[in-house]
C-alpha cells in the first residue's frame, strides 16, 4: 500500500511491454520444471524419482508465484485487463492455437493412450511419466502411480497455483478472492487428498470404496450409480453406506436448498472442480467465449441433450443393476422405472402449473426433455431386460456416455479448447449438473444480479469478460435483472464493470425479473405510465 | 406509412429508433456518417487498452437492424431543407423525411490554438479518432511523449489509455486541482493524487499556448502559457470538452444557438423536426441541469422520450435527479443529486466529507445547512445504490437518515469492506465538533 501512496512524478522507468528479467528467471524456471516432467515422458532415467518430481513440482510452482508477483503487486489493486486482445495467448492468435492443441493432445493420450504416459499394463510397473509420480502416490494411498493419479496431481497443482495467481489479480475484490480461496480448498481437500486416503483405507479388507469425490455430485460424477461404485460402496460398511446416502442426500435435498439461497454459483464458481480449473487456469481465456445468439441457441439444445442422455443413462444403468440382483433390494427394478417415470411426471406438473410464465419459450425445451425421458422410460419398462436396454448392452450405454460426455466433451473439447472457445465450454454446453443448477436457479431461487438504475454506459466490458456468454450488456443497459440459468456467479462481469452497474446478490424472489422499458432517473410519469400498463 | 428519419446512430438516435420500432411499424432510417453500426462511444477506450475488440463495443448484433425493419444508411447530411423535408448528401440522391430528429451528437473543441491542425495532433470523440490514435501513438517507441491538454473526463480516459501502452504522458490542465471546476476540493485532491500515482506528469493550472511543428508538419513540441516551459512530444490530445456537432444545419431555418434549440418536448422553431442528445440544447435549462447534456444516459432519456411523441402521445422531457458516473484510473465516481464546488455552490449548501486512510475512497454529502436537506452525494471507490437515492430524493430525506441508512444503499460486490460505520462515527465526531 505504501507504494502506492507515495507520489512519483519519476517517469525514468516505463514499463517495458514485453516481460521483465524476474518475470524472464520465473518462466524458466516454470518451464525447467515442465522439463524435467518432458523428459520423464520420454523415459529419461531419474535415479531419485521422488527427488526429480518434487524439484519439479517446486520449480512449476515456484515459477508461477515469483511470475504473478511481478505481473500484479507493484502495480495498483484495479482490474487488469491491458492487452488482453493484443496478446497471442489470450486473443487466438498462435500462441493460443498450439497451447490449444497441446492440451487437446494431452487429454487424448491421457483418457486413451495411458501407456504412452508410462502406465504398467497387465502387472508390469510404471515407467516414464507415471512412474515419476510412484513415490507420491505411495506416499499418499500406498499403491503405484496410474494415470488418474498424475493427472489429478497436476490438476490440483494447476488450481492451487493459478488460483495464487487470480487471487492477486483481484486484490482489490474480496468476492473474487474467497471464492478463489474456496475452490483451491475443495480441490485440493475434497477431490485430491481425501480420495487418496479412501484408497488407503481399501488396504484393508473391510474397505472396498470406489474413488469418490464427495463434493462431486450426480450427474456429474455419472459413475455413482455404477455397479462398480455401489458394490463397492456397500461393501464398505457404515463409511461406504453413509458416502451413498450423502450422495444421494446432495442431489436430492443438500443442492436444492443451497442452490435456492445462494444460486448455482455455490457449487460452480465456489466449489466444483471443473469450475475451479475454469477460473484459475482457464482466467485469461474467459474473454473468448462466444457472445452470440446463436452461441446460445446451441448452447440450450446441446446441454438439454446432455442432460437428457444422463438422466437416461443412470436410470438405465440403475434398472439393469436392479434388473441382475432382484433378490437383494427391496426396490424391483420395474417399480424404480415406476417411481422415477412418477418423481419426474411430479416435478415437471409442478413447474408448469407455478413456473409456466417465468420460463417463456425455454417451457419448450424442458417439455421435449420431459418427454424424451418418459418415453425412454416407457420403452425401458416394455423391452428392457437386465441383458439388453434400447436394444443394446447397458454398458455400452455407460461407455458411450463416458466415452463421449465424460472424456471428450468434458476433458478434450472442454479444457483442450480453453485458448479457442473459452474456459467454460464444458460447463456451458456440456454440463448436466449445470443444467439441473440451472433449472433450478432460474426458477426458484433467490440469487440474481441486479443492475443499478440507470448507470450503465453501455460499453461491453461485462459481456466481454462473461465466461458463460451471457450477454450481460443487453440486460444491464435495459436496468433489468440478470436471471438466467447459466450464470455461474463467478462475478467477473461485476468486477470490471467501470460503472458499478451490477451486483451479485440473493434476495426475495418477489420482483427478481424485472422488465424496465424506460430507465430509472427518466420522467416518472413516464415510468408509472409503462409499468401499469 | 410515415418515414421517420434520425441524423446520428448514436445512444440517442438508436434509442429512439429502438423505441419508435417497438411502439409502431412507422418506416424508420437512421443515417450516419461515423459507422455502419450503432457502437459504444464509451467504449473507445477499452479498444485501445486492448481489453475489447471494437465489435464487442456494438451493443446489438448485425442482424438485429434488419430483422427489426430499421434501415441504415451510411452517409453525410450535408443540409436539411425543411421547406420540403428532404435530406442533401454529399454523393447520393437526396432523401424525403415526414419527421425528422437530429442527434448528431458532439464534436471536440479546438480554441484556435497555434498548431492545433499538426500532423499528431487530435481529439477522442469518433471511431476515425480511435483510428488515428493508433497511428499517432502506436507504442512508446514511435510516441515518446504524449500531452494532453483539458483535464476533463476525456482527458483522464485519453491518460489511462496511453499509459496502459507505456506512453509517458503530460497532462495540462487549466484548474487548480483536478476537474476542481465540478468536483468539490476534497474530492477533486483525491482524484488528483490518485493520477499522479499513477505516474502521469500532471500540470496543474497550465494552460496551451501553442504547438510547435518539426520540418514535416508534424508535432515537435508544446509550450505552456504560464511559464513558458516547452516540452517536447509526438503527440498531442485536445480533449478540452466537446460542442454540439450541428455545423451542416447552418444553412436551414432550424434554430440553433450552441446547440439545435428545442423545447420541453424536444421540439425545434421547425414542426416535425426535433432534436435530441447531445446535440439539443434546452431553451429553459430544467432545474439545475444545463442546457446542453453532453452525457450518455440523457441522451438515452430523450430517445425514449421523443418515440413517446411521435408514436402515442406529446411527452414532455422531464429527467428525474441528475445522477452520474465516470472512472479515474482505479477509481470509480458516482454521484446522485447536486454536489456544487465551493464556487458554484449556494451559500446554504454545505459539505460532509469522509476520507478513508487508504485515499482510495471518499464519500461528500451535499445538504442544505438550514434544513438539513440531503442534496446530494458523491462517492469515490464504494458503489451506491441509484434505486435508493432516488427514492430518499423523492421523499426528501435529511442527511442524518442518508448517513444512518447508508448501508441500505451500498452496492459493493458482497464480501467487501463495509465503510458505513467509519463514515458515521466521522458524521458524529464533526457534528459534536459543531456543537
Ligand atoms: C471517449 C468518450 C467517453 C465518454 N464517456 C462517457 C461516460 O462515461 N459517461 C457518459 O455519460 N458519457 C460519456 N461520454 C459522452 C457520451 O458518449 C455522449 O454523450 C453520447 O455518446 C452522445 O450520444 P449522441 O447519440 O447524442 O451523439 P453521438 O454519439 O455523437 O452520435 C452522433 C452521430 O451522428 C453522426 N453525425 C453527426 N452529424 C452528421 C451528419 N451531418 N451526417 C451524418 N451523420 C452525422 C456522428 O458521426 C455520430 O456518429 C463519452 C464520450 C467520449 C467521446
Ligand atoms: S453473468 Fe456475470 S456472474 Fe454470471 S457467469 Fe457471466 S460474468 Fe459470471
Ligand atoms: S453493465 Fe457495466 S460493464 Fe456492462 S455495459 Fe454497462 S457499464 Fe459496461
Amino acid at each position: 500500500m505504501s507504494t502506492e501512496k507515495q507520489i512519483s512524478m519519476s517517469l525514468a522507468k516505463p514499463e517495458s511491454t514485453g516481460l521483465s528479467l524476474t518475470q524472464k528467471v520465473a518462466l524458466g524456471l516454470g518451464l525447467a520444471g515442465l522439463f524435467i516432467l518432458m523428459l520423464a515422458g520420454f523415459n529419461t532415467y531419474f535415479p531419485n524419482k521422488g527427488l526429480f518430481l518434487t524439484l519439479s513440482l517446486v520449480c512449476i510452482a515456484t515459477g508461477t508465484i515469483i511470475f504473478s508477483n511481478a505481473l500484479y503487486l507493484n502495480k495498483s489493486k484495479g482490474i487488469k485487463n491491458d492487452g488482453v486482445w493484443f496478446k497471442s495467448i489470450s486473443s487466438r492468435g498462435t500462441l493460443g492455437w498450439i497451447t490449444g492443441v497441446f492440451l487437446t493432445g494431452f487429454y487424448i493420450i491421457l483418457y486413451f493412450y495411458p501407456e504412452y504416459l508410462g502406465l504398467g499394463i497387465s502387472g508390469n510397473s510404471n515407467s516414464g511419466l507415471i512412474a515419476l509420480f510412484d513415490p507420491l502416490s505411495k506416499l499418499l494411498n500406498g499403491n503405484p502411480a496410474s494415470q488418474w493419479f498424475v493427472y489429478g496431481t497436476l490438476y490440483t497443482l494447476a488450481i492451487l497455483i493459478f488460483g495464487y495467481k487470480f487471487i492477486l489479480k483481484y486484490r482489490h475484490n474480496r468476492y473474487q478472492q474467497l471464492r478463489t480461496i474456496s475452490v483451491m480448498f475443495f480441490q485440493l481437500g475434497f477431490a485430491f487428498l481425501i480420495p487418496e486416503f479412501m484408497s488407503r483405507l481399501n488396504q484393508s479388507t473391510e474397505y472396498n470404496l470406489p474413488y469418490y469425490d464427495l463434493k462431486s455430485m450426480w450427474p456429474l460424477n455419472y459413475y455413482l450409480f455404477d455397479s462398480w461404485s455401489v458394490n463397492g460402496l456397500l461393501s464398505s460398511g457404515n463409511l461406504g453406506l453413509a458416502m451413498l446416502i450423502f450422495g444421494i442426500l446432495s442431489i436430492f435435498v443438500i443442492s436444492p436448498i443451497l442452490t435456492y439461497k445462494y444460486g448455482k454459483r455455490w457449487y460452480c464458481s465456489w466449489v466444483c472442480g471443473c469450475g475451479g480449473l475454469a477460473e484459475t487456469v482457464g482466467d485469461p481465456f474467459r474473454q473468448l467465449s462466444s457472445k452470440k445468439q446463436s452461441a446460445w441457441k446451441i448452447e440450450r439444445w446441446l446441454i438439454h441433450t446432455v442432460l437428457v442422455f444422463s438422466v437416461i443413462m443412470t436410470i438405465a444403468v440403475i434398472y439393469s443393476y436392479l434388473d441382475k440382483n432382484p433378490s437383494n433390494y427391496w426396490l424391483s427394478s420395474k417399480a424404480f422405472l415406476m417411481g422415477s417415470g412418477l418423481l419426474l411426471t411430479l416435478l415437471f406438473s409442478v413447474v408448469i402449473l407455478f413456473k409456466r410464465h417465468e420460463l417463456g419459450k425455454d417451457a419448450r425445451y424442458g417439455a421435449i426433455d420431459y418427454f424424451i425421458i418418459i418415453l425412454s422410460l416407457f420403452i425401458l419398462y416394455v423391452t428392457g431386460t437386465s441383458e439388453q436396454i434400447f436394444l443394446i448392452k447397458p454398458s455400452s450405454l455407460r461407455s458411450a456416455y463416458g466415452f463421449y460426455i465424460g472424456s471428450i466433451f468434458s476433458g478434450v473439447i472442454g479444457t483442450g479448447f480453453y485458448p479457442i472457445l473459452g474456459n467454460r465450454v464444458w460447463c456451458r454446453f456440456g454440463c448436466p449438473m449445470a443444467a439441473v443448477l440451472g433449472f433450478q436457479q432460474r426458477l426458484f431461487s433467490k440469487f440474481r444480479i441486479t443492475t443499478n438504475g440507470g448507470q450503465c454506459i453501455s460499453c461491453g466490458n461485462c459481456s466481454t469478460y462473461c465466461e458463460m456468454g451471457i450477454d450481460v450488456r443487453a440486460y444491464a443497459q435495459k436496468g433489468e435483472n440478470i436471471v438466467r440459468s447459466s450464470c455461474v456467479g463467478c462475478g467477473i462481469c461485476s468486477a470490471v464493470c467501470p460503472r458499478g452497474v451490477l451486483k451479485l446478490e440473493n434476495s426475495s424472489m418477489k420482483g427478481r425479473i424485472n422488465a424496465n422499458e424506460i430507465l430509472l432517473g427518466n420522467d416518472v410519469n413516464l415510468i408509472d405510465l409503462l409499468t401499469k400498463k | 406509412m410515415e418515414h421517420i428519419v434520425i441524423i446520428g446512430n448514436g445512444i440517442s438516435g438508436i434509442t429512439a429508433a429502438r423505441h419508435i420500432r417497438k411502439l409502431s411499424d412507422k418506416k424508420i432510417t437512421v443515417i450516419s456518417a461515423e459507422s455502419e453500426y450503432f457502437f459504444s462511444r464509451t467504449a473507445l477506450m477499452y479498444v485501445y487498452m486492448g481489453h475489447m475488440t471494437f465489435s464487442h463495443t456494438q451493443p446489438y448484433e448485425n442482424w438485429f437492424w434488419t430483422k427489426n425493419n430499421i434501415t441504415l444508411k451510411k452517409a453525410y447530411v450535408q443540409a436539411v431543407d425543411t421547406d420540403n423535408k428532404t435530406l442533401h448528401f454529399s454523393d447520393d440522391s437526396p432523401l424525403r423525411y415526414d419527421k425528422l430528429i437530429i442527434a448528431s451528437g458532439s464534436k471536440p473543441n479546438k480554441f484556435g490554438w497555434p498548431g492545433e491542425h499538426l500532423k499528431g495532433v487530435q481529439g477522442l470523440y469518433s471511431k476515425p479518432d480511435l483510428e488515428l490514435l493508433e497511428i499517432n501513438a502506436p507504442n512508446n517507441k514511435i510516441c515518446k511523449r504524449a500531452v494532453i491538454v483539458g483535464g476533463g473526463l476525456i482527458g483522464i480516459e485519453l491518460a489511462e489509455m496511453l499509459s496502459s501502452r507505456q506512453i509517458p504522458v503530460t497532462f495540462l490542465v487549466r484548474e487548480s486541482s483536478f476537474w476542481n471546476n465540478v468536483l468539490p476540493e476534497n474530492d477533486s485532491q483525491l482524484v488528483t493524487e490518485h493520477i499522479k500515482n499513477h505516474h502521469i506528469d500532471l500540470r496543474l493550472s497550465s494552460n496551451l499556448k501553442e504547438i510547435k511543428s518539426d520540418d514535416h508538419g508534424k508535432v515537435k513540441s508544446i509550450v505552456i502559457e504560464e511559464t513558458g516551459e516547452e516540452i517536447p512530444c509526438n503527440f498531442v490530445g485536445l480533449t478540452a470538452g466537446v460542442s454540439p456537432n450541428i455545423n451542416f444545419l447552418k444553412s436551414s431555418k432550424i434554430n440553433t444557438n450552441k446547440g439545435v434549440v428545442v423545447n420541453r418536448f424536444l421540439e425545434t422553431n421547425i414542426e416535425d423536426v426535433y432534436a435530441i442528445g447531445d446535440c439539443a440544447e434546452q431553451l429553459e435549462p430544467i432545474g439545475n441541469r444545463r442546457s446542453i447534456e453532453a452525457v450518455w444516459y440523457t441522451g438515452r432519456m430523450m430517445g425514449e422520450v421523443i418515440a413517446q411523441t411521435i408514436c402515442i402521445q406529446k411527452m414532455p422531457y422531464q429527467p428525474s435527479h441528475w445522477f452520474n458516473s465516470a472512472k479515474f484510473f482505479d477509481i470509480e465516481y458516482q454521484t446522485y443529486g447536486w454536489v456544487n464546488n465551493e464556487k458554484n455552490k449556494p451559500e446554504c449548501e454545505s459539505h460532509f466529507h469522509w476520507k478513508d486512510k487508504d485515499h482510495l475512497k471518499c464519500i461528500t454529502i451535499a445538504y442544505n445547512k438550514n434544513t438539513n436537506a440531503f442534496l446530494g452525494i458523491n462517492a469515490f471507490g464504494i458503489r451506491l445504490r441509484h434505486e435508493t437515492f432516488e427514492t430518499w430524493l423523492n421523499e426528501g430525506r435529511d442527511v442524518d437518515y442518508v448517513i444512518n441508512h447508508l448501508e441500505e444503499a451500498n452496492f459493493d460486490p458482497e464480501f467487501s469492506k463495509t465503510y458505513h460505520p467509519k463514515i458515521q462515527n466521522a458524521y458524529n465526531r464533526q457534528l459534536q465538533h459543531e456543537l
